[in-house]
């Protein structure tokens, strides 16, 4: 089956690592990715918080793109960009009158059935007889809080990717590297998300009761799958906590035994590389 | 000739204001066959029905129409007075121009011309009625009170005390259901047990009441005044006959980590059991599910002990038949899952407050068996978790309840009430502790219970929050509550968080499981959330629309213990009324067979709901079958038509809704 | 009342928006469950419930100018935890929208749309979004040149900020999507 890999802008700059791990973690495990060709921004939540449309259409173009392109499936590690996609093509789906204003706009057909879109944990969930396999380095008691933010989960109805309130997912994918998911309350917690700029504080403030939670609760790393989430609990600690904040890729890749280095593990402002060792 | 009568009624203004009533009566004067036409303000007043019986004697009317209300309001009335002046009942009918006119038109004049044409057609109907005459049936003097919680119980009671025999059948190995498990009852604080263990005892000792438990209705067939119910007796593995009650069995019985249904979980039974040391019949069953002698064989430790021989380990499951003229159905409810969501319906379980995987998390029913003195704590209020008394408590109300997005938008009404108990409760006995209450909106509208409500606010100091919370999580061993205080604003904007030792929920009322399976055996109906259907919303609360089947309880809507006692004893005086003569009187609107036009297909018998097609051989002089053809039992049949709709070779008729009949309506029509 | 709409007396503002997104307001019953889970409280001027209340009592004027409509962070949690089943989150996209239209954004909004419109300027120019170019412009529109100053240095250090950004190459096609959902409602 061919998988469109859509990195997304994020993944092309501050989360820089993030795509690094993904594409190690694929060559390591033979998951073969190929990029969309020519893909674009998904508009994020600046597209649909000002203009309904336009919040559909940029997805739509990458989405009609890869289907162009004969992808099967598209796998689209950053949160907000699966997100996206999925919400979009939910909602030209469930609304017929949508479609021909969309293909309109991004002046291509749309593909007529739904294209199979899948996040990070979901990319790496059917493979975890693999990863248990392939393990090299077992982060045998590393205790791991398992973060999964906003756009992973909700909404829960378009989604339709775990338990909205008790997600079980990452948790799979991460014990599946020998490390302990612990049991703490912000799993599913708002980060502050867009507003790492034009409300920094707002961001201090929430990243702030997630760490703390984390912290108390035992754990030594935070994992996530979203690089507004990292971004934001990666640069936005208070002071004196030093959390790694750590991708559920980059977990995997070292439990799999691909170099701390191609998995960009120095990229990070909080250092992740003690907590790892 | 037909000689009709047409009377027209204004309803003060409920018709007057939109329908031109004299234009009515007037242009109905001018039908083929109408001999007298008149309009009054209130038709169903003693003048008013005055007139219908004047005219009747002295124009000699052939039957009448009266153009009024609807006939599920006033159509007995109207027949009675037309009986009363000597005409058969049946020759009068009643046209809708309230329900089916003024009341849905806002046009005079297309409202009017609309009156005109409901009144022709029912002269047209009337013109073609035919004298009927009730059927009689004979009663079997004896109900059957379905469950035997507190308004089983006082339905069974009052039927009893009123001479009449009853069978009560419960499911539970012991009377008195949920009431049993509470501590002190809203809004006088009585103790549960108090007030209810001695009704309990004279249920079971009355000589009028035969009682089942263990037991469940299995079969229901026939119809009003004479039902055959099929009982299931659950094998107990205890001869009740024998047993003494002594309780040395329980003691020594080596599984003792039962989670306890009658303390909700939060204490321990044994595999051979009385659910409560107040249980009726004080008699112990055996929960086969747990017992190591029907797991593996081993054990029989209560055989060896029980001094007289009781326990028997071969018993099985044996039925009785009863018959019954009444049947009461008061099974009562069960309180919604919040743990488990409630899959089979459709509905997720409450993740926002953790699923259950929290034990501080309890139900209200669960905060019964805390307070109570008869309970695992022996009344003292101890969280589940580690045995402490908690220092916060935090009440939630409607959780499940009011909420559409779990499919449940009704209020269960008795919560508002429980949950001041419970913070008073609480407080009464952890004097310094705080109890919080998160609420929607108070519903305390019961004598005595707004003043209860203000109660547990001003006097015991109970923390009332305007405000639904959003999610619990737990941080450090407390339970962090998070809501808002709506009627704060400002900077945070009412966020509240409280760090809680124990979170009750106020979870919803349900009907028990299997009410769905049950209705059907009844053929009663159920609204959309399982709750039995009454006949009428507001005339008919204890009736069900299959004749001499009755309601009493939260069977049949959220409702607290002086609601259910009442519908209860409401219930009994319709079975008392029902068995007051030795025959009843049915509505002769039923279907007849032309049996020789009938093809003997029956379909008929497939659609019937009632069960009310009969299969008869039709046999010459010599005895040889010619052929089998359907028939109508009138005792059962509700003249619902499915039959009379479904007959291939049109041979089937309603009495009072012929075909001759109704198409002569609908040619009316202009 | 200002909810009124000329050409239609008869709809309320809650009609209207119910029609036009499909999200029906009036079905809140003020229990504030939204409210008690939203992580920006904080920052807003009026609860997200109190919001719902606006547009049920009519005022839309008090809702366009309201700050909270841009400080919802899109979290979701209230849609996906409301008894009610009104999806708000949504909802505050549909206000913002005719927040922006109506000329009505509260100024307490100006950063936020801000990073908002020179996010949509960068993909608009060049299909994706460049991180520092999109900062800097943020930065000029904002008039916030001095906030994360530290930062920047060491992100560049750690390669997560990159000088040049590789722009979509049928740019034409990203210009024309903007052009042609501009009017749309």
């Amino acid at each position: 089956m061919a998988t469109g890999y859509y990195p997304g802008c994020s993944l092309e700059g501050t989360a820089a690592e993030f795509d690094m791990s993904i594409r190690a973690l694929a060559e390591a495990l033979q998951l073969p990715l190929t990029e969309i060709e020519d893909w674009n921004c998904c508009g994020a939540s600046a597209a649909h918080q000002t203009n309904h449309l336009l919040g559909l259409a940029l997805p739509a173009r990458t989405i009609a793109l890869a289907a162009a392109q004969g992808m099967e499936e598209i796998v689209a590690p950053c949160a907000a960009c699966s997100n996206r996609l999925i919400a979009a093509q939910a909602e030209w789906l469930d609304n017929s009158g949508l479609r021909g204003d969309i293909e309109h706009a991004i002046g291509m057909p749309l593909p007529a059935g739904r294209l199979p879109i899948r996040n990070c944990i979901e990319f790496l969930l059917p493979h975890i007889e693999k990863i248990t396999a392939a393990l090299r380095k077992p982060l045998t008691g590393k205790k791991v809080a398992c973060y999964y933010g906003c756009l992973l989960v909700r909404p829960p109805k378009v989604v339709a990717f775990d338990d909205p309130e008790n997600p079980v997912t990452m948790e799979k994918v991460a014990a599946a590297t020998g490390a302990e998911a612990v049991d703490w309350g912000f799993r599913t917690e708002c980060c502050g998300a867009a507003f790492a700029m034009s409300s920094t504080a707002s961001v201090v403030r929430l990243c702030g009761r997630i760490l703390d939670n984390a912290r108390s609760e035992g754990a030594h790393m935070v994992i996530v799958a979203c690089p507004l989430c990292h971004a934001n609990l990666d640069m936005r600690q208070p002071k004196g906590m030093a959390m790694p904040i750590v991708y559920l890729s980059q977990l995997v890749g070292l439990a799999v035994g691909v170099a701390p280095k191609a998995l960009g593990l120095g990229k990070h402002i909080t250092p992740v590389a003690p907590a790892l060792a | 000739m037909a000689r009709i009568g047409v009377f027209v009624c204004w309803c003060g203004e409920n018709i007057g204001r939109t329908v031109d009533c004299p234009k009515v009566a007037a242009e109905a004067a001018e039908f083929p066959g109408v001999v007298h036409s008149v309009d009054y303000k209130y038709m169903c007043s003693d003048p008013g029905q005055g007139l219908v019986k004047e005219a009747i004697r002295e124009k000699k009317l052939t039957g009448v129409v009266v153009a009024a209300c609807s006939p599920r309001m006033h159509e007995s009335t109207f027949r009675r007075a037309c009986a009363e002046a000597g005409l058969n009942p049946f020759l009068c009918e009643m046209a809708n121009i309230r329900e089916h006119c003024s009341w849905v038109h806002e046009d005079r004049g297309e409202a009017t011309a609309k009156a005109v044409q409901l009144v022709r057609v029912m002269v047209e109907k009337v013109k073609r009625n035919e004298a009927l005459f009730p059927i009689k049936v004979p009663v079997t003097k004896r109900a059957l009170v379905i469950g035997g919680g507190i308004a089983g119980i006082q339905a069974a009671l009052d039927i009893a005390n009123g001479g009449k025999k009853v069978v009560l059948v419960e499911k539970e190995p012991s009377i008195g259901g949920h009431m049993a498990q509470l501590s002190e009852t809203f809004p006088t604080l009585d103790c549960s047990q108090c007030i209810l263990t001695p009704r309990m005892v004279e249920a079971a000792t009355h000589p009028n009441i035969t009682l089942h438990t263990y037991a469940e209705v299995e079969s229901v067939s026939g119809f009003i005044g004479n039902f055959d119910v099929k009982i299931r007796l659950k094998a107990r593995s205890v001869d009740i006959k024998k047993c003494t009650g002594c309780g040395l069995c329980a003691q020594k019985c080596p599984q003792k980590k039962i989670p306890s249904e009658f303390d909700e979980g939060l204490g321990m039974r044994t595999a051979i059991y009385t659910p409560f040391a107040q249980a009726v019949p004080n008699k112990p069953v055996i929960d086969r599910a747990h017992c190591t002698k029907f797991l593996n064989g081993k054990c029989g430790i209560c055989q060896k002990i029980c001094p007289v021989g009781a326990v028997d380990y071969t018993q099985e499951d044996t039925f009785i038949e009863e018959k019954v003229g009444a049947i009461v159905v008061a099974t009562g409810y069960r309180l919604y899952d919040f743990r488990n969501g409630e899959k089979d319906y459709g509905i997720e379980g409450y993740g926002e407050y953790g699923y259950g995987q929290y034990k501080d998390v309890i139900d209200g029913l669960q905060f019964e068996r805390l307070a109570s003195a008869s309970g695992p704590t022996g009344g003292e209020i101890l969280r589940p978790s580690d045995g402490k008394p908690p220092e916060k408590v935090v009440f939630i109300k409607c959780v499940g309840s009011r909420d559409c997005a779990k499919g449940l938008s009704y209020c269960s009404k008795i919560c508002c009430m429980y949950i001041a108990k419970h913070a008073m409760l609480y407080k009464h006995k952890v004097h310094h502790g705080t109890a919080y209450v998160f609420y929607m909106d108070i519903r305390a509208g019961g004598k005595s219970y707004d003043e209860f409500v203000r109660r547990a606010i001003e006097e015991d100091g109970a923390v009332y929050i305007r405000g639904r919370v959003s999610r619990i999580y737990k941080r450090g061993g407390k339970l962090v509550v998070v809501g808002a205080d709506t009627l704060l604003g400002g900077t945070g904007g009412g966020r509240v968080e409280i760090e809680a030792d124990l979170v009750v929920l106020a979870t919803a009322m349900r009907p028990q499981y299997g009410i769905e399976a049950l209705a059907q055996k009844l053929s009663i109906s159920y609204d959309e959330y399982g709750f039995l259907s009454e006949a009428h919303p507001k005339l008919r609360p204890v009736e069900t629309n299959t004749a001499g089947i009755f309601l009493a309880g939260a069977c049949q809507g959220a409702k607290d213990i002086p609601e259910a006692v009442g519908q209860a004893s409401g219930a009994a005086a319709k079975v008392l009324g029902l068995f007051s003569g030795d025959e009843l009187e049915r509505e002769p609107i039923v279907a007849h067979v032309n049996q020789s036009q009938c093809v003997g297909c029956f379909y008929c018998e497939q659609v019937c709901p009632y069960h009310a097609i009969e299969r008869e051989e039709k046999r010459d002089k010599a005895g040889n079958l010619i052929a089998r053809v359907a028939k109508v039992n009138a005792g059962l049949c509700q003249g619902c038509g499915a039959c009379v709709a479904t007959c291939r070779s049109n041979s089937i008729d309603l009495d009072g809704f012929s075909a001759e009949q109704v198409f002569s309506q609908i040619g009316g029509l202009k | 009342m200002s909810a009124q709409r000329k050409d239609s007396p008869e709809k309320t503002f809650a009609e209207q928006m119910a029609a036009e997104t499909g999200i029906d307001v009036r079905k809140c019953y003020q229990c504030g469950k939204c409210t008690a889970g939203c992580p920006m409280v904080p920052e807003m001027d009026y609860t997200p419930s109190q919001i719902m209340r606006l547009v049920q009592i009519g005022d839309r004027e008090a809702a366009l100018r309201s700050a909270t409509i841009w400080y919802c962070a899109s979290c979701l949690t209230c849609s996906t935890r409301c008894p009610q089943e009104v999806k708000i989150a949504e909802f505050m996209d549909a206000l913002r929208e005719r927040s922006l239209k109506a000329k009505k954004v509260n100024p307490r909004a100006r950063k936020i749309i801000a990073f908002v419109k020179s996010f949509l300027g960068g993909i608009r120019r060049a299909g994706r979004v460049h991180e520092i170019s999109m900062v800097m412009e943020y930065k000029t529109r904002a008039r916030d040149l001095f906030s994360d100053v530290l930062l920047a240095p060491v992100m560049f250090v750690k390669g997560k900020l990159k000088l040049l950004g590789k722009p979509v190459k049928d740019r034409q096609a990203v210009a024309r999507i903007f052009e042609r959902t501009a009017g749309a409602k």
